[in-house]
């Protein structure tokens, strides 16, 4: 009786934890691996070094979109597909701005604020040469994309807070194709080029035999979007509207009885989440130095993944689940084909998922 | 019933004056006989001079052509009939609204009947020969019976379990390359890669199996999370499957301890096998059995019916005139493949009653209302979940076989994630939960919103010449706003593709906001002993129109 009893209880619990054990030896393997090939010089330090910092920087876009998709989930308790297509409307609006302010004068206002079709090297736009413009377009984006998201939830969302979280998930959906297919109607299905790759200055730093490159607009992604995580970190835990949020978040009925105005928490939320997506569409496409009407949607899933990974409704989840995604991205480059590196963080994701069903920071929310 | 519509008619003019002429119409009509009748032409008549008075002063400034007046005529006459009378429809909409409550089969064929008279006056307005008419209709039917076939499926997963899937193209995928692999020849063609030579039943079988399979990969993990955790895994996994079509590291691989080599095509696409059906009419580039019995009826189906130079009574020469009924091979080909899909939705159709109504769909609905009761109830809900999200896969993979193996060819490119969407907007506007809303939601959404709008534009621009065409959003708005309207409305359905979207974006949020349960989301529960649908209040009556 106690041999099947403890054989019972040891296959129940192998069998629970399968995932996880095969999960711990297939990253105990791939660690080992990548000693090796450091010691053995298959892979550089540098070149390793530069997939981390790649890694960092698209993180770190992807989690300063994840912030207000987040947010959004935990104050209002639903998955926003619409996200995306707010990155892409702030972008798109922050480059016309941008662009208007670095040719003004020099070229046609129409198709310097339609984004047209001009030689970036003559309009010379980067961090560089224009920086006002750049500082002035993240702003525009950021206004351009909360005023949107007020308006969307007025007309959208506001009507059906009582309803589910799947009927406002399929309603955001709505939201995604209309917005995404008016800048496609507005803008056009073109993948344009934004910036003067030329003038943004790239930093080498030597490591070892190799060296790293970064660039001037990465540097800035980095430094801005550490800058606004940390605003956002400080208005959650310093101001009493990130503590109404954080109460709302964590049981709405008892932060209404309380006296929270839950409407107003519910307009700061969508003017926070909005703001930062914005942004971090301009940056995004500072980054890249392209960008067409789609790029946010695809984007999205990468974000919705990181997102989860870091635990839904998580601030801080959002953000370090977004730097794991960017950096799982691109050190799969290390085993596997380019093409490959955006499946490695869904499997990434998915893997995290068997450990953790709630994602990384679960439990914790907002805060 | 009758009462509602009266009411419904009669709101649209609730002008006094309009009030007592409309009794005195009724009055006469109710009459009968040559009043009524006497009536009625009277009424065409001067609705015709008065037509033709406004076409003389004013129309022939407008960018119209010639033949839209006969027609323009014909429907402001008869529009203007109804607005002003109303007893001419009321019948109609009453019998329409009588049928409607009667049975699910009777919504199903009026919606498909008004589908076919919307596109029968399409093609009317185009100018389309017989030909064309009948290939309209099969393509917009065509893509009824596939949306209507997904969302069947899905419907298993959302409607009835509760599961919610976002990664419907993957699994569809996964069943059309499984089949295209099996099935390819063992020799690889000029552009194309090797297959493993598999007859077909055995193919489609092993691509339903195959999508099957798949699904239990993604329901292992998944079925732990919270609903939207699924969600996302869902949609992440259909992304892998595209990427890993899309890779050129599978294009062509050779499959372990067997030397065979084979592989996905890449982002260049992969081979279809040829479609059943055409056998059956060709066999290489002649006509086969069926098609040389078909193809010659149907090429010569013209009747005379007015020779030319015949005259009435010798007095009036009457026009030529030749009921023209030709219907070319391969439009033959694709109507014969329809009934094949119509076969296949009627399967699907049956099968998912029959699992609705069976103890095992019972349970499925149970976990869909509240897993943790059902749980309680001793119920293995993971097991049930995972067994029911397989057969829907199963499902998918069917239906996309379906689908694109009548196409020669197929490339991930098809399988995007939109493609998720269409389906989740066919279930929505049918109404989750009901078989009969899925394959209504399917066929709305095929010709409202998929094959509508295309040919919405084709018939004006056909009539309305706008001059140039702007390409861009700026060059067509600065007119817009100096006054001109029409190069604006050019721009708009030069992009009528990507208004489709933005009408399918709004009506989903719309239904979201009105009519969350969709047309026939109503989910009855037949093991309840108290009927617990809502008393009927209101029904929608004459959906579909164009």
């Amino acid at each position: 009786m106690g041999i099947t009893e403890s054989y019972a209880r040891g296959r129940r619990v192998l069998g629970d934890r399968l995932p996880v054990v095969v999960t711990a030896l297939l990253c105990g393997v791939l660690a080992v691996d990548l000693l090796r090939r450091l010691a053995t010089g298959d892979l550089g330090g540098a070149n390793l070094l530069g997939y981390l910092w790649e890694g960092l920087v698209v993180g770190l876009s992807i989690g300063l979109a994840g912030v207000g998709l987040s947010m959004t989930y935990s104050i209002l308790n639903f998955a926003n597909f619409g996200h995306g297509d707010y990155v892409t409307s702030g972008a798109f609006a922050g480059w016309a701005a941008t662009w208007a302010i670095a040719g003004f004068g020099q070229f046609d206002l129409t198709s310097l604020l339609f984004i047209g079709q001009l030689s970036t090297r003559e309009l010379g736009v980067s961090i560089a040469t224009t920086p006002l413009a750049i500082l002035a377009g993240i702003v525009v984006a950021g206004a351009f994309t909360v005023a949107l998201s007020l308006v969307i939830d007025r007309l959208v969302y506001r009507p059906m807070r009582d309803q589910g979280g799947i009927s406002l998930l399929i309603a955001s959906i709505g939201v995604a194709l209309a917005l995404r297919y008016v800048i496609y109607i507005v803008f056009g299905q073109r993948t344009r080029g934004l910036t003067n790759s030329q003038a943004a200055p790239e930093y080498t730093v030597a490591v070892g035999a190799g060296a790293v490159e970064i660039g001037a607009h990465q540097v800035t992604l980095v430094l801005v979007a550490g800058a606004l995580m940390l605003g956002l970190h400080l208005l959650l835990q310093r101001t009493k509207l990130g503590k109404a949020m954080r109460a709302m978040a964590d049981n709405e009925d008892l932060a209404r009885v309380t006296g929270i105005p839950t409407e107003r928490v519910v307009r700061f939320t969508w003017i926070i989440g909005g703001g930062l997506a914005g942004a971090g569409g301009f940056l995004i496409a500072l980054e890249r130095g392209t960008m067409n009407f789609q790029f946010g949607w695809v984007l999205l899933l990468l974000i919705f993944a990181a997102v989860i990974l870091g635990g839904i409704g998580s601030v801080y989840g959002a953000m370090f689940g977004g730097v794991v995604m960017g950096v799982a991205q691109n050190l799969s480059l290390v085993w596997i084909p380019n093409e490959f590196s955006t499946v490695a963080a869904f499997a990434v994701m998915i893997f995290v998922l068997l450990f953790k069903p709630e994602g990384i920071f679960s439990g914790v929310t907002t805060a | 019933m009758s009462d509602r519509t009266l009411s419904r008619a009669g709101g649209l003019l609730d002008v006094p004056a309009w009030n007592a002429y409309r009794d005195w119409f009724r009055g006469r009509w109710a009459e009968g006989g040559r009043v009524a009748w006497g009536t009625a032409i009277g009424h065409l008549v001067v609705g015709l001079l008065a037509f033709a008075a406004v076409v003389s002063f004013d129309l022939g400034s407008l960018p119209i052509g010639g033949s839209l007046i006969g027609f323009l005529y014909v429907l402001a006459v008869a529009g203007t009939l109804y607005l002003a009378t109303a007893p001419p429809a009321e019948p109609y909409l009453a019998w329409l609204d009588e049928r409607w409550m009667t049975s699910d089969v009777d919504k199903l064929l009026i919606v498909l009947g008004h589908v076919s008279l919307g596109f029968f006056v399409f093609a009317v307005a185009l100018g389309l020969p017989f030909n064309g008419l009948v290939n309209s209709l099969r393509s917009v039917f065509f893509f009824t019976a596939v949306y209507a076939m997904m969302v069947l499926a899905l419907n298993l997963h959302w409607g009835y379990t509760g599961v919610f899937n976002i990664g419907i193209a993957a699994f569809m995928a996964v069943g059309v390359y499984a089949m295209a692999i099996l099935s390819g020849p063992t020799e690889a063609g000029v552009a194309g890669v090797a297959g493993l030579g598999l007859p077909l039943p055995v193919a489609i079988v092993g691509g339903v199996l195959a999508a099957a399979f798949v699904g239990l990969l993604a329901a292992l993990p998944a079925l732990r999370l919270r609903a939207d955790y699924f969600a996302i895994v869902t949609v992440a996994f259909s992304e892998i499957v595209r990427l890993t079509l899309t890779s050129q590291t599978f294009q062509e691989f050779t499959i372990p301890f067997t030397g065979i080599e084979t592989g996905t095509g890449g982002a260049g696409g992969i081979s279809m096998p040829v479609n059943p059906i055409r056998h059956l009419f060709f066999d290489g580039g002649d006509p086969a059995l069926l098609g040389s019995v078909l193809f010659p009826v149907f090429r010569d189906l013209r009747v005379q019916l007015i020779p030319p130079g015949s005259s009435w009574l010798g007095i009036v020469p009457l026009p030529e005139f030749t009921l023209d009924l030709a219907v070319n091979p391969p439009v033959i080909v694709g109507v014969a493949y329809l009934f094949v899909l119509a076969g296949g939705v009627a399967l699907f159709y049956v099968l998912l009653v029959r699992v609705g109504n069976s103890p095992f769909g019972r349970v499925l609905k149970a976990i869909r209302e509240d897993e943790q009761v059902a749980e309680a109830l001793g119920k293995d809900t993971r097991r049930f979940k995972i067994v029911a999200f397989m057969f829907g896969c199963g499902l998918m993979g069917l239906g996309g076989i379906m689908w694109h193996g009548s196409q020669g060819f197929t490339n991930p490119g098809a399988f995007r994630p939109i493609i998720t969407f269409y389906v989740w907007v066919a279930l929505i506007i049918g109404g989750a939960g009901s078989n009969t809303g899925s394959v209504l939601g399917g066929a709305l959404f095929a010709s409202l919103l998929w094959e509508g709008p295309t040919y919405l534009r084709r018939v004006v621009t056909n009539y309305v010449s706008f001059g140039d065409t702007p390409n861009a959003f700026p060059a067509a708005v600065s007119p817009f706003l100096e006054g001109e309207v029409l190069p604006f409305l050019a721009f708009l359905l030069d992009n009528v593709s990507a208004l489709r979207f933005i009408l399918v974006g709004v009506l989903l949020v719309w239904l979201m906001q009105r009519r969350p349960e969709g047309l026939l989301g109503h989910r009855k529960e037949e093991a309840a002993a108290v009927p617990l649908a809502r008393p009927a209040t209101r029904s929608d009556g004459g959906g579909g129109d164009e």
